[in-house]
């Protein structure tokens, strides 16, 4: 119950290469991950591994566990796109589909799968992502205008009540901040660490202060590695390893 | 900044005010033993006192905590070294308080040398003063700060003045010697709670205006 994911010797090659090498660690149910490390250290190849985003990858194959509801989804046969209902991800650029209204771009997931009948129930779950997403109040008199029509933060927030429109219950986010304006960033720094209450996020993050507001658990990878694990204080005041120290102090990277 | 990030802020100036509560009530019923010759009050100074303790440490690792992960600046970033600051002159007013529990343990087991008078008096404006330090540190009032710092010559005049008169006793009769020097010890200790409250003052004006006005 602890823990939402279980990795165990995780290991990942594009073709010859060798971009993940036997990361071992746990994801805690309902709290903040931020996977952080320089440009090339893996962290965006890991966390595309735990919804199986490389599977259409050519030369990509992965080795060990990924524990996911009491299935390794490397091997078990699972459906990639139930898994990923399950395991949501929102993108570095964000990509509401751009002639979609705001509307249909939270409500598409419930569509494609189904598992609503009535307008006034999807309008339902449209309603509480958006507000969930923190943009209700700055979109509801707005929800028929194309979704590309927003700004970048509010693009940002909209693709996350998609994501959270499907009810994951792990969310990925990969380099969420990293095309938004100052402003934007806080807006959907504050929105993670809201919602990490209610959910367990995974972001990936070279900016090592978001690392630092935002999340409760920090791994630190270098060169395909898993170099350091743990809470956030004690990543940020006492890491126990020397190159973890030497990276946030600016020592190196 | 973030709701979680003002939350933090706000629970680290109740944490300092809730130490800073407990050091005040140490201080005065200490005295208040030791003049009231009411010894069942010592005990309940030194289990504050363990509270005091777990607040030093607590207080230190929060704030800590919030410089690594939130990156104060300005005057957030004043605020949590004020913080820092102000803890460290806090657990010191409660060891000082402890300090004279252990002198009154002493002096309540023989006569008075003479009635008190100068003491409660030092130990009332020492009250006052970091009352009056703590309410500045919440309000972020540098007028009472700078008020407060004044008092602060006030206290130390008392404790000469203790020290002067026991001298008086202790060549007329050698016996009163040990009691004297007691009571001269529990001055001493008011005077140093007197300037912790005046570090803290001093902490609370960089805090508000950015201004050292240390050793001036």
């Amino acid at each position: 119950m602890e823990n939402a994911i279980a990795i165990n010797h995780l290991s990942a090659w594009f073709g010859e290469n060798q971009v993940l090498n036997e990361i071992t660690m746990d994801i805690r149910r309902n709290s903040v991950t931020s996977v952080m490390g320089p440009s090339g250290c893996g962290k965006s190849t890991f966390i595309r591994c735990l919804n199986r985003m490389h599977d259409l990858t050519p030369g990509f194959r992965m080795a060990g566990e990924i524990l996911f509801d009491g299935r390794n989804i490397i091997t078990d046969r699972i459906d990639p796109v139930l898994l990923r209902r399950k395991v949501g991800m929102v993108f570095q650029q964000p990509n509401p589909f751009p002639r979609m209204s705001v509307f249909d771009n939270v409500a598409v997931g419930l569509r494609f799968n189904g598992s609503m009948k009535s307008r006034a129930d999807i309008a339902e779950v449209v309603e509480r992502s958006l507000r969930m997403a923190a943009i209700w109040d700055e979109l509801k008199d707005h929800l028929d205008r194309p979704g590309s029509s927003l700004s970048g933060g509010q693009q940002q927030r909209l693709c996350i009540a998609r994501a959270l429109a499907v009810k994951p219950e792990v969310l990925l986010m990969d380099e969420p901040c990293s095309a938004l304006d100052p402003v934007s960033t806080a807006k959907i720094e504050e929105l993670i660490e809201d919602l990490g209450d209610r959910y367990t996020i995974v972001v990936v993050t070279h900016n090592m202060q978001q690392a630092a507001r935002i999340s409760d658990f920090v791994a630190f990878f270098l060169m395909g590695v898993l170099v350091e694990m743990d809470k956030s204080a004690k990543i940020f005041t006492n890491p126990s390893d020397k190159r973890t120290e030497e990276y946030i102090t600016g020592r190196f990277g | 900044m973030t709701k979680r990030y003002s939350k933090e802020l706000t629970n680290l100036k109740e944490m300092v005010l809730r130490m800073g509560g407990l050091a005040e009530t140490m201080t005065h019923r200490a005295v208040q033993a030791l003049v009231d010759r009411k010894r069942e009050i010592l005990a309940e100074v030194v289990e504050m006192e363990q509270q005091v303790d777990r607040l030093h440490i607590d207080i230190d690792e929060i704030a800590l905590g919030m410089i690594a992960l939130r990156q104060p600046t300005a005057t957030d970033l004043r605020f949590i070294t004020a913080a820092m600051k102000i803890n460290t002159d806090l657990e010191r007013i409660g060891d000082q308080a402890i300090n004279i529990v252990e002198k009154a343990e002493e002096l309540l087991a023989v006569p008075m040398v003479k009635p008190l008078i100068d003491i409660p008096r030092m130990a009332g404006i020492a009250e006052e003063m970091l009352k009056a330090a703590l309410d500045a540190f919440v309000q972020g009032d540098v007028e009472s700060a700078y008020r407060t710092i004044e008092k602060d010559d006030a206290v130390d005049q008392l404790k000469d003045q203790v020290f002067r008169e026991l001298l008086t006793f202790m060549m007329a009769d050698a016996s009163t010697i040990a009691r004297s020097m007691d009571l001269i010890l529990v001055s001493r200790h008011l005077e140093r709670i007197a300037d912790h409250a005046t570090n803290i003052c001093e902490d609370v004006i960089f805090m508000v205006k950015g201004k050292d006005v240390r050793h001036q």
